[in-house]
């Protein structure tokens, strides 16, 4: 690991002007794990763990307000998560360890990297090392025609296949989040669907922050009053494991019929993927399994899978049907 | 195209110093190492900690140029020296005492810190990476992998690592139960898996084996111990 520069920075403006071309630290999961592997060389980092952003708050619009360092646990087990946004609280649950919930945080999450073995190898996108467009513009992408079980089959573009990791962003994508950003030149916020990129040409390119700027809130908005949520990840193992697919559905039913309907995917997609065709098929439907096979095929209607991972697209639907069973059930 | 495994396994043995001593444990090529000395309560210098720790200082030795290169400001100064680039001054709070820790490299882990510079090694290092749990220790009352955090984030947290819970004549129930159902075989993953399962005490979790064993994930034993751990805490659980 190269050495750095180290400084605690105790306010948001200190962080901010602290940040000169190095990265912010605060549960450190991802990237205490990447500048092992030598996959993250920042020159700096600025502790950030000390910032009052630690906090979960009512917003006056019947929303919720979730500082950027409350850690996913907290979050996981906030009473009023549990109660309005289940499906958060189940994403969360559903991922990592107990220990490593403990110590990330919601804007880690958010900026939580790809598990693709190739973008992990060292050597990746050097002479001599696999190629990885996400590491080194240019150098190719081993996975493609490499070892891609895992990979997604959604967002995919010809210079990077990689699978967006977070469950908790699935369901944060399903609740119509927003991401309050901060920077030197000041406050914005962010739509949860344009906070994360798809790969395109330029996978390098991640999310929507520019240089030095912070994750400081994400806001959920006021719960769709009568609805459900459910979160259901399918993997190799029964916990402790990334989602091979997995979805998030905010479901209202009315006189049997589908009044207000939210689906999102996890395991699948280059980012937290959104479906607007599957919601689209599902608006005014009556509650029916075939109503659910038919949004579920338009749900992956775009996938692009590949030798190892084509069964991704025939399990995803399935966890689509499943997972809207059981938010209208 | 790499097989796999072939695949799986290339990042190990790229942070495999080109030329081990065959005998270095993957842990040892660390900066900060004690200097060569008895421990506490044993007639012989040659403890078997003793004798891999000076295995490894030799090891260092012979294979420091890497990192030297990478960064000297950091290497050159592995004894206790107060400031330099690279280097800090941290106090941990640790089982309830206070160490002053001079010329920390910033880059040392609290995992490497706990068994290098405190040398409390109850605390194992597994995989290094998140994944096993072995480096599990209480900060601030909760269960965190070491091994994924850098010792200089810690000042002013109360760590409790294993040598903090009980000790032998007084273990910690947990401690009391793993020994009575016989939670473990090889003992390496034991420390963490006891921290988890005294942590769990304490979490929102449901009341069934199934969430003792969710509970318990972030917990690898290579043994496969899981049997007897899961019921060391379900009885531990029912007491309390």
């Amino acid at each position: 690991m190269q050495t750095f520069e180290y400084i605690k920075a105790t306010t948001v403006d200190k962080a901010l002007a602290g940040a000169n071309g190095g990265k912010f630290i605060a549960g450190g999961t991802t990237l205490v794990d990447l500048m092992k592997l030598s996959v993250e060389q920042p020159s700096g980092l600025v502790d950030i763990n000390l910032l009052p952003l630690d906090k979960i708050e009512a917003l006056p619009n019947g929303g919720l307000r979730i500082g950027a360092l409350v850690r996913n646990s907290d979050l996981a087990w906030h009473p009023e998560v549990q109660k309005s946004y289940a499906v958060l609280s189940q994403a969360i649950l559903s991922g990592a360890s107990p220990q490593l919930r403990n110590m990330a945080t919601t804007g880690g999450n958010l900026l939580q990297r790809t598990r693709c073995a190739y973008f992990r190898e060292p050597n990746a996108g050097t002479p001599g090392g696999y190629g990885c467009n996400k590491r080194t513009p240019g150098t190719g992408c081993a996975a493609l025609d490499g070892f891609h079980r895992m990979h997604a089959v959604l967002g995919t573009s010809e210079h990077c296949i990689a699978t967006h990791p977070s469950d908790m962003c699935v369901a944060m994508a399903a609740l119509e989040a927003t991401v309050l950003v901060e920077g030197r030149k000041g406050k914005r916020t962010i739509a949860f669907a344009d906070f994360h990129k798809v790969p395109g040409e330029t996978p390098h390119v991640e999310n929507a922050l520019e240089p030095g700027e912070l994750v400081t809130y994400v806001d959920l908005p006021k719960p769709v009053e009568g609805s459900r949520s459910v979160y259901l990840k399918l993997r190799d193992r029964a916990s402790y494991e990334f989602a091979l697919a997995s979805a998030a559905v905010v479901a209202k039913v009315e006189g049997g019929r589908i009044r207000y309907i939210r689906v999102a995917m996890g395991g699948v997609g280059t980012k937290p993927w959104r479906s607007h065709e599957a919601e689209a098929s599902l608006m005014r439907k009556a509650v029916d399994a075939a109503h659910f096979r038919e949004a579920a095929e338009v749900a992956l209607a775009a996938a692009h899978p590949r030798t190892d991972n084509a069964f991704k697209v025939e399990l995803a639907k399935r966890c689509v049907v499943r997972t809207l069973k059981m938010a209208t059930a | 195209m790499a097989e796999p495994f072939d695949l799986r396994f290339k990042h190990l043995r790229s942070r495999t110093p080109e030329k081990p001593n065959k005998e270095l444990a993957p842990d040892q090529h660390s900066l900060e190492l004690a200097p060569l000395k008895d421990e506490p309560g044993k007639g012989s210098r040659f403890s078997r900690r003793s004798f891999l720790s000076g295995l490894g200082a030799t090891g260092l030795l012979a294979s420091a140029a890497p990192l030297v290169q990478a960064a000297p400001a950091s290497v050159t100064e592995a004894a206790d020296v107060a400031g330099g680039a690279g280097t800090g001054t941290v106090t941990l709070r640790v089982n309830g005492k206070d160490h002053t820790l001079r010329g920390l490299d910033i880059r040392a882990t609290l995992l490497d810190t706990l068994r290098e510079r405190i040398h409390l090694t109850g605390t194992k290092k597994g995989c290094d990476h998140g994944q096993c749990g072995a480096c599990t220790v209480h900060v601030n009352g909760r269960r965190v992998n070491s091994c994924l955090s850098f010792a200089v984030m810690h000042e002013g947290d109360e760590i409790t690592t294993i040598e903090g819970l009980g000790k032998p004549g007084n273990l910690h129930p947990m401690q009391a139960a793993f020994v009575e159902h016989d939670g473990y075989q090889c003992g390496y993953c034991t420390s963490g898996q006891i921290m988890s399962a005294v942590a769990l005490l304490k979490e929102p979790i449901g009341p069934g084996d199934e969430d003792i064993k969710h509970a318990m994930a972030g917990n690898i034993c290579r043994c496969g111990a899981y049997t007897n751990i899961v019921a060391a805490v379900r009885e531990v659980r029912a007491r309390a």
